[in-house]
């Protein structure tokens, strides 16, 4: 459904995406891992198409279709949809309010509030205020309505403690319909971190990123072993040995 | 009888000075450029006004069946057409004309431009050379109203001069709501709205007052607003202006005489077309333990410009004052400026604060919205709503839910 090709994205005139491809097929889930500053949240917002990542070469294509000059609303109607790693402060909307533009009806706001237990932050101004754990929820609650087929999902283990790391596994499987045997499954590119998320969510296949390149892919599990041991430095070391 | 008779005679000859006395701020107007319309005739029902009348009224939360009021007051033009009060508050709350109010009772010498200086500016003058009545409104001693009176002040007829002067006292411990709508006839294009208002919340009283003005694009505006609270008093009001005006320039005062009185102002103006809006609130913190807060939430677009006044002045230790005003300048052409003011007069302890800021919308947000499916415009105007929509304490429900609305039309309008 989703491939990108050979891309280069810039932030601000810098490059920081030089040469990522990256293909994910119905139903897939995928693993983004890389350490600090490699670009996995640049990829996940150029995918989405906000306007400070400047695609500079290369190509996103949605089931064949080129999307790089799609503004971020139409690629939401198509079927993208992104959970922010921090997201802005909006006073004086709620939660709840937003949920109402959102909504296309596979998931109501109070059941999806409820099995998150967040539901005292939808009368709340969105963001303002939130923990981070709070914000994850929010987060995650904004794509259940919004039910994408392919969600991007930016660090949604990242300031949760162990006991909400749970709830936000069980959000993201209900998400990409994994919970279910006979629902459609849905496609997701998951940043990690801390690779905590894997002990709930059933990833397909990982992807680890260094210095804006994808240079390796494998076993979400096997690779997160690897890096566990060896750190992001033998990433680096193998990667160059690989002349990537 | 002597006694008001002896005072109008006085006002008068102040007035009579300072009639083309011209104000500190907003654009000076030549107030002969107006006439003032002939009386009418009373009606029995806000529905003989007709549906362009009633649909305007209602704009301004003027609701003609009347139901969710204790009393209804309409003027259109200078003419005060129709009154009516529900029965269960008969006894509780008194309402008439101010001019009536004047011939009634003696003691409204003591209110009678006392708030107000009659010889303010031209405008204060010109309402007492040519008043056209305005509503009294009394809310008796310990009588706590919370279901709201509401005025309208109508004006029906192009080039025409309303210049009310409107009192309301709310006797100790007594609480009155109040909602006034200001508009025009949609026919009507220049006018000059004239309003003085004086009120005087007495001990351990509460006075809600909000108003919504909608105003037309050659429309002059010039209200004159003084708040006197008593010991203990409480005074919020809620101001919101979302349709263009050819100028309004307001600055309402709250003095806070008596200990422990609170005051709240908040103001929702979206600057259209080329407004030009100068609108301020003054708290005057006279006795100790008294507060006040002014919280101002602006947006220019198109080519208005937005002059956003705050004043505190702290005369007793122990008070408090913070001014919160906040705009959004969403057009290349347009201006907001915020002018906060603070003054602390031989009171050491009073403490004054007040954050101004003026900025875009973010980026961020607008396209964190669009990620969830929203278009940009959409995006822009729910984010602008947001920014608007003040919790704003004694709104009825349902008016809520009609400012929203309101906002919602105005900013998909605006954009």
């Amino acid at each position: 459904m989703l491939v990108v090709e050979d891309l280069a994205v810039e932030i601000d005139g810098k490059l920081v995406l030089k040469r990522v491809n990256l293909s994910i097929g119905e139903g897939e889930a995928h693993i983004l891992m890389g350490p600090n500053g490699s670009g996995k949240t640049t990829l996940l917002r150029a995918i989405m198409g906000l306007g400070k990542y400047k695609v500079v070469k290369g190509r996103i294509l949605w089931y064949g279709q080129e999307i790089n000059d799609m503004p971020p609303d139409e690629r939401a109607k198509l079927g993208l949809g992104i959970a922010f790693q921090k997201a802005p402060v909006i006073r004086g909307i709620t939660l709840r309010q937003i949920g109402g533009h959102i909504t296309n009806g596979e998931h109501t706001l109070e059941v999806m509030a409820k099995q998150l237990g967040c539901e005292e932050l939808l009368d709340r101004d969105l963001n303002y205020g939130f923990s981070g754990g709070e914000m994850k929820k929010a987060e995650l609650l904004q794509l259940l309505l919004q039910a994408p087929r392919l969600a991007l999902i930016d660090e949604p283990e990242s300031g949760v403690d162990l006991d909400n790391i749970a709830i936000i596994g069980e959000a993201i499987n209900l998400l990409l319909g994994k919970t279910k045997v006979l629902e459609e499954k849905k496609a997701g590119l998951i940043i990690t971190h801390t690779g905590h998320i894997l002990d709930y969510v059933n990833a397909d296949y990982g992807h680890v990123m260094i210095e804006g390149v994808i240079v390796c892919g494998g076993n979400p599990r096997d690779l997160f072993k690897q890096i566990r041991e060896h750190g992001y430095e033998g990433c680096l070391e193998c990667a160059r040995s690989r002349g990537l | 009888m002597r006694q008001v008779q002896r005072l109008i005679e006085e006002l008068n000859k102040k007035a009579k000075e300072a009639q083309f006395k011209q104000a500190p701020y907003g654009p000076d107007l030549d107030l002969s450029a107006f006439f003032l319309p002939p009386e009418r005739e009373a009606v029995d029902s806000l529905e003989e006004l007709g549906e362009e009348v009633v649909s305007r009224a209602l704009e301004v939360g003027i609701e003609t069946r009347e139901e969710r009021r204790a009393g209804t007051y309409f003027q259109l033009d200078r003419a005060p057409i129709y009154k009516k009060m529900q029965e269960f508050y008969k006894g509780k709350l008194e309402m008439m004309s101010s001019e009536e109010a004047l011939r009634k009772y003696d003691w409204m010498v003591d209110y009678w431009w006392k708030a107000i200086p009659v010889d303010t500016d031209k405008y204060t003058a010109t309402a007492q050379l040519l008043q056209t009545h305005g509503y009294f409104l009394r809310a008796l001693p310990g009588e706590r109203i919370e279901t709201p009176v509401q005025a309208c002040l109508f004006i029906s007829e192009d080039r025409a001069m309303q210049s009310v002067h409107n009192v309301v006292i709310v006797e100790e411990g007594g609480e009155l709501n109040v909602l006034t709508g200001c508009t025009i006839s949609p026919k009507v294009r220049s006018g000059i709205h004239i309003g003085i208002s004086e009120f005087y919340v007495k001990r351990g009283a509460t006075l809600i007052f909000t108003m919504i003005h909608n105003w037309g694009e050659e429309f002059e505006v010039r209200p004159r607003t003084v708040v006197v609270l008593e010991e203990g008093a409480t005074f919020v009001s809620n101001y919101i202006l979302l349709r263009p005006v050819k100028s309004l320039q307001a600055y309402p005062t709250a003095i806070l005489r008596g200990e422990g009185a609170r005051v709240t102002f908040n103001s929702i103006i979206y600057g259209r077309g080329k407004s030009l809006i100068d609108m301020g609130s003054r708290i005057i913190l006279e006795a100790p333990h008294t507060r006040g807060e002014s919280i101002a939430r602006s947006i220019g677009s198109d080519e208005s410009k937005l002059y956003m006044r705050g004043q505190l002045v702290g005369r007793a230790n122990e008070t408090k004052g913070h001014l919160d005003c906040r705009g959004i300048l969403l057009s290349p052409k347009a201006l907001i400026e915020a002018i906060p003011e603070l003054v602390a007069e031989k009171a050491p302890l009073s403490d004054l604060s007040h954050e101004a800021a003026i900025g875009p919308i973010a980026e961020e947000a607008v396209e964190y919205l669009m990620a969830r499916g929203v278009k940009r415009d959409e995006a822009i105007s729910i984010i602008t709503r947001g920014f608007l929509s003040l919790k704003m304490p004694g709104l009825p429900k349902f008016l809520e839910r009609e400012i929203d609305r309101a906002l919602q039309l105005t900013t998909a309008e605006a954009l």
